[in-house]
């Protein structure tokens, strides 16, 4: 039985700050950050949203797009390290917002930027096991970094949602693997307003290390090369870690462009890889193999090739394209106002 | 159905009046109206109070304030209708006497509002509009009146200026009135360069949060003839009231005021009148805008003609029909309960001839509209110089 | 003060996530939320109907004093809209500069957060006009 994506569809929030308005707070050198990270501005989410907000309107596109009855979604996962709640799913809010309650599993799940492919992973198997008839997988995050920090340039905002089943397919699953090991290279403690992160360690010993790993495994399962594909999604913290790592790997500037997003969004953490894979969709054509590889700090990656369906062309335009929403009608915000936005100033009683 | 006379009249001290309780302000008014009439006994009492559970953390204000007036024992009832409380506890009042229930009530409004801070006084206040529908989603009134202001500039053409107008000209009118909390006059550029509340009403076309009581003695006619003390006797020609749905969303056209409009016409037709018998009017004016709207829907102008009522000195003093020569609840204070009843005091005073410096000249018919919400209460009432 | 009770949150839940409305059996008036009388002809007998979340603004403001709920929102814009059908609702405009609403304005309904009962309480979702 072939498995893979029915529908999908990405919510990015239309605020953005500059890089170079972080810098100045901090007398840092925009420039040279910049330069280093090849990141140039990130979105920002207004006060009215959060991960359940951006998870329903991205789950709701992915439904336009599929163009199925809510309620045969038997699964709902929402991944994110940014869960409104401690404790009380985002998954029930979405579920009950699609109209999927109430015979339907549902899951929050938390790994660093990997917890919305982790979702896409479960959901695949569950529709391939032949438990639920639809599954529905976001990733999302509001991530925040230490005001001053390296993770304060990228932390952004965004959700990407697939709906997975066994007919209508916009993308056939042809492969799905998972690499995972212990790595402490960023974490959050419970309580903790901001995460903690290791520095360099969190670069080739983690990323590039977990990131290879997944890759080599993937195409060691699928008997495939690097050249059988028309486009490559990798996580993406930044905007220059993704294009090393696919260029190291064998991939072309080419093939990574299509869905490499991070220079004018910043890092969604579980949105990064999925929201990704939405602009690569938005473009590609039918019978275009595509390879992803996220990522996720603690860490693991999971990897996906895809080959997408004729039926492409006839959703692509139910919901608005990832692009559109990256390029166009951006409201530019100040540090102060997105200090206030994000909970960073301390408020009276 | 039995005539029903004002035969007293009475008003608290007004304003921010920090030494005051709720229940000291009210028996203020209810001893200044008890003496005015000359009586020291009620057959019945009703109190219009919208939120004192919110604002003072009193409810049941019928039997406590009995009390407080050494009364207890007389029937007494709170009634509620948001900022038309005190216009409803008058036609309470007023239909107790004229049912045969009682030969004397003592009719009253009464609100506290600086015993909370602004936050939870607007949350109070809020609490008259439609919670699910329109504060869940973070209207406060001044928002429902600008979006009322903003469907009747786009469809009659009301100006900005013109809004302003009902503010000077309120103004102008409570600088005349002892009683009123501001008495400063102010400009057209007073008005617009004041402080957004919420646009296009800034907050020189709002009323203030006032501490106020006001009552009124009612009476049927044969017992208000002995009370008159050689004063002109005031009737109560016509009394009105409508509802509405309170949402301003479901009024098919949000720059009327269909219900003030129905409750004046109850009123009209009760007194045999119409709109052009009446010499002076005390109409609620909680924002610039509403006093505009309120003329058409009783029809003291004709519809769209609101905007032009203050710009043309016709509802001035000296104009041919002076509209709020109290300073109206702009200038003179709106303590939301008491207002409906504290306008009744106005029109007494002005058709007794006692006004003094804001004496409309020969007022023999005045009426009175208070509405609560954003006109979804509303309450009319035609008083005459009783012959 | 705060009015979000979860029980009363929950409740809303049909209108406010889902925009379930109801339609008249006798006379057709859709009712949003749903009710037990139609008040244009007070029939008792409904069908559910989800309400189209696209819809023009008839008349707005921009709230520059918000209440404690929306205290540090403004300026906000805050609309009656009206959707497909002529079914209205009350409800804030976002992403918007406040300064370009105007009537007519096309618009859409997105899921938002509304209120939420301090820091620790229940978080209040519904949704906001965003333009079209």
């Amino acid at each position: 039985m072939s498995v893979g994506i029915v529908g999908y569809g990405a919510y990015i929030p239309r605020r953005r700050i500059r890089l170079g308005e972080i810098a100045a707070v901090w007398g840092a050198d925009a420039a040279a950050y910049e330069r280093g990270l090849e990141l140039h501005e990130k979105s920002v989410p207004g006060a009215d949203e959060d991960t359940i907000t951006m998870s329903v309107t991205a789950a709701r596109r992915a439904l336009a797009r599929a163009g199925i009855d809510p309620l045969s979604i038997g699964a709902v996962y929402v991944g994110s390290e940014s869960h409104p709640y401690a404790v009380k799913p985002s998954g029930t809010v979405v579920a009950e917002a699609l109209g999927a309650t109430p015979a339907v599993h549902c899951a929050d799940l938390e790994f660093a930027c990997k917890a919305g492919s982790e979702g896409m992973f479960i959901a695949a198997a569950l529709v391939k096991s032949g438990e639920v008839t639809h599954a529905l997988a976001v990733g999302a995050d509001t991530s925040q970094g230490a005001p001053g920090d390296a993770l304060e340039y990228s932390a952004a905002a965004g959700a990407a949602a697939y709906i997975f089943g066994a007919a209508d397919l916009v993308a056939t699953l042809d492969a799905q693997v998972s690499f995972m090991t212990d790595t402490p290279d960023f974490w959050r403690r419970e309580y903790m307003h901001y995460p903690r992160h290791a520095g360099r360690f969190t670069g080739e010993p983690a990323y590039f290390k977990t990131t290879f790993g997944a890759t080599r495994m993937l195409l060691e399962k699928t008997g495939l090369q690097p050249k059988d594909f028309a486009h490559a999604v990798f996580h993406q913290p930044n905007g220059k870690f993704p294009m090393r790592a696919g260029k190291q790997l064998g991939f072309t500037q080419e093939q990574l462009e299509t869905g490499w997003l991070s220079p004018w969004l910043g890092n969604t953490y579980s949105g990064a890889s999925p929201i990704g894979l939405t602009a690569v969709l938005d473009k590609a054509r039918p019978g275009d193999r595509i390879f992803m590889v996220s990522y996720g700090s603690g860490a693991g990656s999971d990897g996906f090739v895809w080959t997408v369906t004729d039926r492409i062309d006839e959703v692509r335009d139910a919901a608005p394209r990832t692009r559109d929403q990256l390029d166009n009608g951006k409201m530019y915000i100040t540090y102060g106002v997105y200090a206030k936005l994000r909970g960073k100033i301390r408020m009276g009683e | 159905m039995r005539d029903v006379a004002i035969v007293g009249i009475g008003l608290s001290r007004w304003g921010e009046v920090w030494d005051a309780s709720l229940r000291t302000l009210w028996t203020e008014a209810a001893l200044a109206a008890l003496d005015d009439a000359g009586i020291d006994h009620v057959d019945s009492i009703t109190v219009g109070s919208m939120a004192p559970g919110l604002f003072v953390g009193q409810e049941h204000l019928g039997g406590l304030l009995a009390g407080e007036l050494g009364m207890a024992g007389v029937p007494a009832t709170r009634v509620e209708s948001a900022c038309a409380s005190g216009g409803v506890a008058l036609r309470t009042g007023f239909a107790e006497i004229a049912a045969g229930l009682a030969d004397i009530v003592l009719a009253t409004g009464v609100e506290k509002m600086t015993d909370v801070s602004g936050d939870d006084c607007t949350a109070a206040l809020a609490a008259a509009a439609d919670a699910e529908l329109e504060v869940f989603h973070g209207a406060t009134f001044p928002a429902l009146y600008a979006m009322m202001a903003r469907a009747h500039m786009a469809r009659w053409g009301t100006t900005r200026e013109q809004l302003a107008m009902v503010a000077v000209k309120n103004h102008r009118h409570g600088s005349l009135n002892p009683h009123a909390q501001f008495r400063q006059q102010i400009t057209v550029k007073d008005v617009l360069s004041s402080a957004k509340v919420a646009d296009p009403l800034n907050i020189l076309d709002c009323s203030p949060i006032t501490d106020g009581a006001a009552a009124v003695v009612l009476a049927d006619m044969e017992t208000a003839r002995k009370l008159a003390h050689g004063r002109p006797l005031i009737r109560i020609a016509g009394v009105g009231q409508a509802s509405d749905h309170i949402a301003l969303q479901s009024r098919p056209d949000m720059a009327a005021i269909p219900a003030t409009t129905a409750a004046a016409q109850r009123a009209f037709k009760m007194a045999g009148k119409t709109p052009a018998d009446v010499h002076v009017a005390e109409v609620h004016d909680c924002f610039t805008i509403a006093e505009i709207m309120v003329l058409e829907a009783l029809g003291l102008c004709p519809a769209g003609e609101g905007g032009r009522q203050a710009e043309s000195g016709r509802t001035a003093l000296g104009g041919a029909l002076p509209v709020n020569p109290s300073g109206g609840l702009k200038s003179k204070g709106h303590p939301v309960g008491a207002t409906g009843v504290a306008q009744a005091v106005e029109i007494v005073t002005q058709l007794r001839g006692a006004a003094g410096k804001r004496q409309v000249a020969n007022a023999r018919v005045g009426l009175t509209q208070n509405m609560g919400g954003t006109g979804a209460s509303s309450v009319v009432h035609i008083l005459e110089v009783a012959p | 003060m705060s009015t979000l009770n979860p029980a009363r949150t929950a409740r809303e839940y049909p209108a406010r996530y889902r925009l379930e409305a109801a339609r008249c059996e006798a006379c057709g008036a859709v009712s949003f939320p749903a009710r037990l009388v139609c008040p244009a002809c007070r029939g008792r007998k409904f069908a559910a109907v989800t309400l189209a979340p696209e819809g023009k603004v008839l008349t707005w403001t921009v709230i520059h004093v918000g209440p404690p709920s929306h205290k540090h929102d403004v300026p906000y814009a805050l609309a009656v809209i009206e959707l497909g059908g002529g079914v209205r609702v009350t409800c804030q405009i976002a992403d918007v500069d406040p300064a370009k609403v105007e009537a007519g304005m096309a618009v859409k309904l997105e899921f938002r957060r509304i209120q939420q009962d301090g820091e620790a309480g229940v978080i209040a979702y519904g949704h906001k006009a965003v333009p079209a």
